[in-house]
């Protein structure tokens, strides 16, 4: 019974994350501009690679492989976003200007 | 369900390649880039478990090190080149 609540809740986890990661594809292809391209990119990392992880270490049990994904995990989830920071931060020095909303009567 | 989120993974990964061959900055390409090998981290732990090998989390892990290094050299790379350059464009 715990087995199968186990198994359950990993498939979940882990359909869950591929949805999410496929998300962050999506939106890294067809959003108009940089800074939502980052915004989608970055996000659905983060969430992704917590979901997905956290469906593995699920069927792994208390294992070493437990340990490695744990620390694969902690090393994602302060990587993915120092890198978009950083990311952001060179693009935005280097004078990519973000797109801003026009109002009605400056829309071409 | 492994073989769920490797399809999606993988089909992540190939939406990440076209956003790097188009993107028309150089941060589109490092961004692409950086999700890619994100993606490529899921991918390795999730192939550890599909086919029973758990050797591949080492991999996994060293990927995730050298990942990050990359991306904040190449981001270095760039922003001194500009500076040396005095390149005005984005457009790379």
């Amino acid at each position: 019974m715990m087995e199968l609540l186990l198994d359950i809740a990993s498939w979940f986890l882990l359909i869950i994350g591929g949805a999410f990661v496929f998300i962050g594809g999506v939106g890294a292809l067809r959003m108009p501009d940089f800074y939502t391209r980052m915004h989608a990119a970055s996000l659905t990392d983060t969430l992704g690679t917590i979901l997905v992880l956290t469906g593995i270490i699920l069927q792994a049990g208390l294992t070493l492989a437990t340990i490695k994904l744990v620390a694969i995990m902690v090393f994602l989830l302060l990587t993915s976003p120092t890198a978009a920071y950083a990311l952001a931060n060179a693009a935005r020095l280097s004078g990519l200007a973000p797109e801003r909303e026009l109002s009605n009567e400056k829309r071409p | 369900m492994y073989i769920a989120a490797t399809t999606a993974i993988l089909i992540t990964m190939s939406l990440a390649l076209a956003r790097a061959l188009l993107g028309p900055t150089v941060f589109d390409r490092v961004l692409a880039v950086n999700m890619f090998g994100t993606k490529t981290v899921l991918l390795l732990s999730v192939i550890a478990f599909l086919y029973g090998r758990p050797d591949f989390l080492d991999l996994a892990l060293a990927y995730a090190l050298i990942n990050f290094i990359g991306v904040l050299a190449v981001l270095k790379f760039v922003q001194d080149y500009r500076v040396r350059h005095g390149a005005t464009d984005i457009e790379h």
